[in-house]
């Protein structure tokens, strides 16, 4: 039945692509026909809620990031994921969903946070798990997992005891071997060794 | 001396009072709420704007309590994770544990033995009624009725020692594991479920008595913080907060998971979706639960409490591994390099008992994820704040804060 609707929804709209999942039916749609697409799925097919929005981080393939909605159907009780493409460049944008969903605003505002995307046409996009002011997005995947040193966010505080947000020591963070490979190779390590007792703390 | 009398003329009060009136009008207050404050139940911030008592606006500031979750779970193999999911809603870390194994699972393609799922879901019902104790105990106590805390909270005590005899620690469960659990049963420990769920039943029946028709808490709660249906659904409110709306929307029983289908419950729901209502669903959810455990343990099945096929993502039994040369070089490849799992992606949503935590999971193999999203049911259920507590009394705050039951571990994670 799932991949009946899905048949059919690709077939009538002819921007969509099937994007492959093991769980929900799942499509890919162009950010320029995004918003278009999402109300019509709110507004014809009943999926009513925005039940989750957070983006990915590709980093070596192109385009580096993609926003992926989850909405559900409160009468069905079915699942849909959407995602999307943000257009390559610095910053990456996608147009915003606070105008279907009242609730896609704080979704947006931590995918902001945490990726950097700028959601065009939000009404406020300030950062919302970190503090104003940090200057970096954490959930990138060239943002290494001990953290980067920073200043405070109090100023006053900064110049008093001129201390500064300091990376977190991992001494080699959580340890796991990557499969495949040699053997000699696939000691336990941390992906993330970027400051650990052997090697110096990151810097900026 | 004799007296004297004077005759002092004070003039039209009730004008000037107008006129005293009419100079203060527009002035608005801001006032700081948190984030260490007893109403919020954490590190919540409030920023409030206030016209006399009477609310303008207000400006929910969340994030004290990140720790940055998600990017650790993208550097550490999926069991390595189960202990951060305990710490998202402390309240009920037996709930978490098993909705995070479910959606790895579910990537993997994994099904449990009925044993694994029934002992699952005794889990996540005690977690329930763990939390909902908690929420309902400081719900009263943010209305000013200070004696049901008392009671809910000697009960969570008792379950706190279950807790202890199945997993080894009474806060930081981490009982599940990605194909199974981490033990079966201890002996006895259904016997002891029993025992609790006979003497919790009449605590509630009292608890009942105590608030539910009480004057002042009912004058403190029936139509305050009302949230439409409309609303709900738009904010992705979801659990016992969604419900109250009159929204029917129970994943255990509408996307069911863990064998829930085999169990009678009801799904309470409220129909004016204020803070009353919420109060009930919340009461009638502890009952429901109660109900539930009961029948699992009824119909608990024998037989493996983990998957036994799965020789890449469940460690094979500890006196295998130390007897025999394939096992433990089984259990090494799981140590060190985690369960291996197929790409793909995968999002699994479970009812805990603050709403639908959602686990969005992207793998490319191997055995860490690549990207790991955790939907926070009280991220969302917070959003709703500024839209709710806008044109209410500033002492409703705390009684609106306390009928939402969020947890900020899991809002900020």
């Amino acid at each position: 039945m799932q991949d009946e609707f899905l048949n059919g929804l690709v077939e009538s709209y002819d921007y969509l692509e099937k994007r492959s999942s093991v769980d929900w039916p799942a499509v890919n749609c162009p950010p320029d026909r995004l918003l278009e697409f999402l109300k019509m799925l709110r507004d014809v097919r009943g999926f009513d809620m925005l039940s989750d929005l957070t983006a990915i981080d590709n980093m070596d393939e192109l385009p580096r990031f993609t926003v992926v909605y989850h909405l559900y159907d409160t009468q069905k009780h079915t699942l849909i994921r959407v995602a999307s493409n943000c257009p390559e460049g610095e910053p990456p944008t996608m147009p915003t969903a606070t105008g279907l969903w009242a609730g896609a605003d704080w979704h947006e505002r931590e995918a902001f946070d945490m990726f950097g995307i700028v959601f065009s046409g939000h009404p406020k996009l300030t950062r919302i798990l970190m503090w104003d002011g940090y200057p970096h997005h954490p959930l990138r995947k060239d943002f290494p997992l001990a953290g980067k040193e920073v200043d405070l966010p109090a100023a006053d505080v900064a110049l008093a005891t001129k201390e500064k947000v300091r990376p977190a020591p991992m001494a080699g963070g959580p340890f796991h071997s990557t499969p495949g490979g040699h053997m000699s190779e696939s000691e336990p390590r941390g992906n993330d060794e970027s400051w650990s007792e052997k090697k110096e703390k990151p810097s900026g | 001396m004799a007296n004297q009398e004077k005759e002092v003329s004070i003039g039209d009060v009730a004008s000037r009072s107008v006129a005293f009136e009419e100079d203060l009008k527009g002035e608005v207050m801001n006032i700081n709420v948190g984030p260490s404050h007893p109403s919020t139940h954490g590190v919540l911030r409030l920023k409030v704007k206030l016209d006399g008592e009477v609310v303008r606006e207000v400006e929910p500031v969340i994030g004290y309590l990140h720790r940055g979750d998600e990017k650790i779970a993208e550097n550490m193999t999926y069991n390595q994770f189960v202990p951060y999911t305990d710490r998202l809603d402390y309240i009920a870390p037996l709930a978490n544990n098993v909705a995070y194994a479910l959606a790895v699972e579910k990537l993997a393609g994994l099904e449990v033995p009925p044993r694994c799922q029934a002992i699952r879901v005794i889990c996540c019902e005690l977690a329930r009624l763990s939390s909902h104790l908690l929420g309902v105990g400081v719900y009263g106590m943010d209305t000013g009725a200070l004696t049901v805390f008392m009671y809910t909270f000697t009960e969570r005590e008792k379950l706190y020692t279950l807790f202890e005899q199945l997993t080894g620690a009474r806060f930081t469960t981490s009982y599940t594991r990605i194909g199974g659990l981490a033990r079966d049963l201890p002996e006895g420990w259904l016997g002891n479920v029993i025992n609790f769920l006979n003497q919790l039943e009449p605590v509630i029946e009292e608890i009942d008595k105590l608030l539910t028709r009480n004057r002042i808490f009912y004058d403190r709660t029936v139509g305050v913080g009302v949230i439409t249906p409309e609303e709900a659904i738009g904010y992705g409110l979801s659990g016992p907060n969604l419900r109250a709306s009159g929204v029917a929307c129970d994943l255990r029983k509408t996307i069911p998971y863990s064998g829930y289908e085999k169990y009678e419950f009801d799904v309470p729901m409220g129909s004016a979706g204020d803070c009353f209502d919420r109060w009930l669903v919340r009461m009638e959810e502890l009952r429901q639960s109660i109900r539930i455990v009961r029948q699992a343990i009824d119909q608990i099945p024998d037989g493996p409490w983990y998957a036994e096929e799965a020789r890449k993502i469940y460690a094979p039994p500890k006196g295998k591994i130390l007897t025999s040369m394939e096992e433990l070089i089984q259990n090494f490849m799981l140590v060190t390099e985690g369960p291996q799992i197929p790409p793909g992606e995968v999002y699994f949503e479970a009812e805990n008992p603050k709403g639908v935590l959602g686990f969005y999971i992207v793998s490319k193999g191997g055995g860490v994820p690549y990207r790991l999203k955790i939907r926070a049911p009280s991220f969302c259920n917070l959003s709703i704040l500024p839209q709710v507590l806008k044109g209410c009394m500033v002492a409703d705050i705390p009684v609106i804060l306390g009928s939402f039951d969020f947890v900020l571990g899991e809002c900020d994670r």
